[in-house]
């Protein structure tokens, strides 16, 4: 059983990557590559977020922190050494997994909403000193030119929206494997009861270091592509409260109890924000996603998938 | 050696201030336990109430201050119950999932505010904006000296309301001990939900100084998601003289720091101070705990 969904897994897998490379060859319209970058990039957010926001139950809002970082690791190394995009993403991927160490050592204090607390004090830190950061560009921002584009992409949007393609499939994959390990069964037992956890056996410090960095690594490099797509940085966008907030609604939305759960939940708010961004105007954006939040929040705790579990339950009880 | 003074001088003021601003929290937050990172948004909210106040029928802005105080009383009462019963009531994970649901509606605040008013910076005209009172070398805005006289009026006013009256007791007592209430016969949650309303009603003075001291725009909410929080923590939760003391002590850090490094250092400063207090001092300067 486990086996065939991993097949399964897999197959769909190389589908969707297929179906994104393919389509950067015959799509002539650049639009869909801009909008569908910017709702991948919030799927790969909203399943690295997850990994230790949903399994271990730390509710990290600093993932503008990690985003801002990666954002600004390639700012640095275009600056510095006109470094290609993958080293960029490599780079951000070790800083980011550096900063998640930290965070997790910040749990060893912290738990419960100032753990969260915590996370948007960091967050305003490292933005904070960004902004005094001059070869960055500080609070004006910077212009960046991209490296030329490698084959066999012939525009670089497009190749960015492959590569944001693959990084949500190593997201998906890691979050996957993690849920089916003894690692998802451990976090899951420090989030039920830490002490508890502690006291049966489960090395709670080991897997939330560990939940830390594989998150904080993923949400970094997610970000790191994005200084090429914009061709441009400034602080306060790359540090903003609502890659936070957006992260964490989508996984709410979508129920974090199960890997697949922020991707539904990501697709269904990011699609919609896209749509009402060209058809109405980004403040409704924001509006959109406080009121998705505090809707699914109070009325569907569990998000879309604990909505549907739901209903196959109750749908089985009728039948037996 | 003038100039440090002078910020000092200008920190103390500035931290009373933050002390009003954060009055609301330390009981919402810090007596009730209830993660409310709203607490800023509704605070914007009430400036821009002042501010149509002011510029419409131009009422004095703490006339306005306390006009809307019922107001926000009575939008203090729905909103707790509203939070208590999804979240409390149900139990579990009543922190993590409040902590959410106070983000979406302070997001929800924030763009109605800027579909009504606009994303430009709002201030407001009495006789006291943009004087300055001279005393030697010192030149100090009247505007903060009238933010300082009523913080400091409105942090006394709660303190005697809290432990001086039945009700405010009562607040303190179920913030010790929620089930022996409960034994005693009365109701902890109708008690709270009146805490949350007096901690929704004191923003209405708050959000009066919050726009006399500077012009408010729609997000500055966020920045003072780290001031209100700091000086609740740093207080220890709960404690309304500690919480004088913490917003005083973030004022003149805050106020130092600016005059040395300069404006663009300054957001770093509160959240700065809150985290090296969870890290070190988790139950805050005059913690109960």
């Amino acid at each position: 059983m486990m086996k065939r969904n991993g097949i399964a897994f897999w197959i769909g897998a190389a589908v969707f990557l297929g179906a994104a490379f393919v389509m950067t060859k015959v799509v002539a319209n650049q639009y869909p590559f801009f909008a569908g970058y910017v709702i991948l990039q919030f799927i790969a957010l909203a399943v690295a977020w997850s990994i230790l926001g949903g399994y271990a139950g730390y509710v990290n809002f600093g993932t503008s922190a990690f985003y801002g970082v990666g954002v600004y690791t390639s700012v640095f190394l275009v600056q510095a050494f006109g470094a290609p995009l993958l080293v960029q993403i490599a780079t951000a991927a070790a800083i980011g997994a550096l900063m998640g160490f930290a965070l997790g050592l910040l749990t060893l204090r912290m738990q419960g909403i100032f753990f969260s607390i915590a996370t948007i004090a960091l967050t305003i830190i490292i933005e904070t000193a960004v902004t005094n950061w001059r070869f960055v560009g500080g609070a004006a921002g910077i212009q960046i030119q991209r490296p030329p584009v490698t084959p066999p992409f012939d525009n670089y949007v497009q190749m960015l929206f492959f590569i944001q393609a693959l990084l949500v499939v190593l997201a998906v994959a890691i979050s996957r494997y993690i849920q089916n390990s003894w690692i998802g069964r451990g976090l899951q037992a420090l989030r039920d009861d830490e002490l508890a956890a502690e006291c049966s056996g489960v090395p709670t410090l080991r897997l939330k270091l560990l939940a830390c960095v594989i998150s904080g690594a993923l949400l970094c490099a997610i970000g790191a592509p994005a200084a090429m797509y914009l061709q441009y940085a400034d602080p306060a966008s790359a540090f903003n409260l609502n890659y936070s907030v957006s992260t964490l609604a989508m996984s709410l939305i979508g129920g974090t109890a199960h890997w697949s759960g922020p991707i539904i939940g990501a697709i269904l708010l990011s699609t919609t924000q896209q749509l009402l961004t060209v058809t109405i105007s980004s403040e409704v954006n924001v509006l959109v996603l406080g009121v998705m939040l505090v809707l699914f929040v109070v009325g569907a705790p569990e998000g879309i998938m604990g909505l549907i579990s739901r209903l196959r339950r109750s749908r089985k009880e009728g039948e037996a | 050696m003038d100039l440090l003074l002078d910020a000092v001088v200008i920190g103390v003021l500035l931290g009373c201030f933050y002390g009003a601003v954060s009055l609301g929290l330390s009981v919402s937050f810090g007596l009730l336990d209830v993660p409310h990172v709203a607490h800023p948004a509704f605070l914007v909210l009430a400036s821009y109430m002042v501010y149509f106040l002011n510029e419409h029928y131009a009422i004095d802005p703490l006339v306005a201050g306390l006009l809307i105080t019922p107001l926000l009383f009575v939008f203090g009462l729905a909103a707790y119950r509203l939070y208590y019963e999804t979240f409390e009531r149900r139990g579990s994970d009543a922190g993590v999932r409040g902590i959410a649901f106070f983000f979406g509606v302070a997001f929800i605040i924030e763009v109605l505010i800027i579909l009504q008013f606009g994303v430009d910076q709002r201030s407001v005209t009495a006789d006291y904006v943009g004087k300055a009172l001279r005393l030697g070398e010192l030149r100090i805005p009247y505007r903060l000296l009238v933010a300082f006289a009523v913080a400091a009026a409105l942090t006394i006013l709660l303190t005697l309301y809290l432990s001086r009256t039945f009700m405010g007791r009562a607040i303190r007592a179920v913030a010790q001990d929620q089930e022996a209430l409960r034994l005693m016969g009365t109701n902890p949650i109708r008690i709270k939900q009146w805490a949350f309303g007096i901690a929704t009603a004191v923003l209405g003075v708050a959000g009066a100084l919050l726009i006399i001291v500077a012009p408010v725009d729609p997000t500055l909410d966020r920045a003072y998601i780290g001031r209100t929080f700091c000086v609740v923590v740093m207080a220890g939760l709960g404690s309304m003289s500690g919480t004088l003391v913490a917003a005083i002590i973030l004022g003149v850090a805050e106020s130092i720091v600016l005059t040395m490094f300069g404006a663009s250092w300054a957001p770093a400063i509160s959240f700065a101070m809150l985290l090296g207090v969870l890290a070190v001092r988790p139950q805050g300067l005059f913690g109960r705990r």
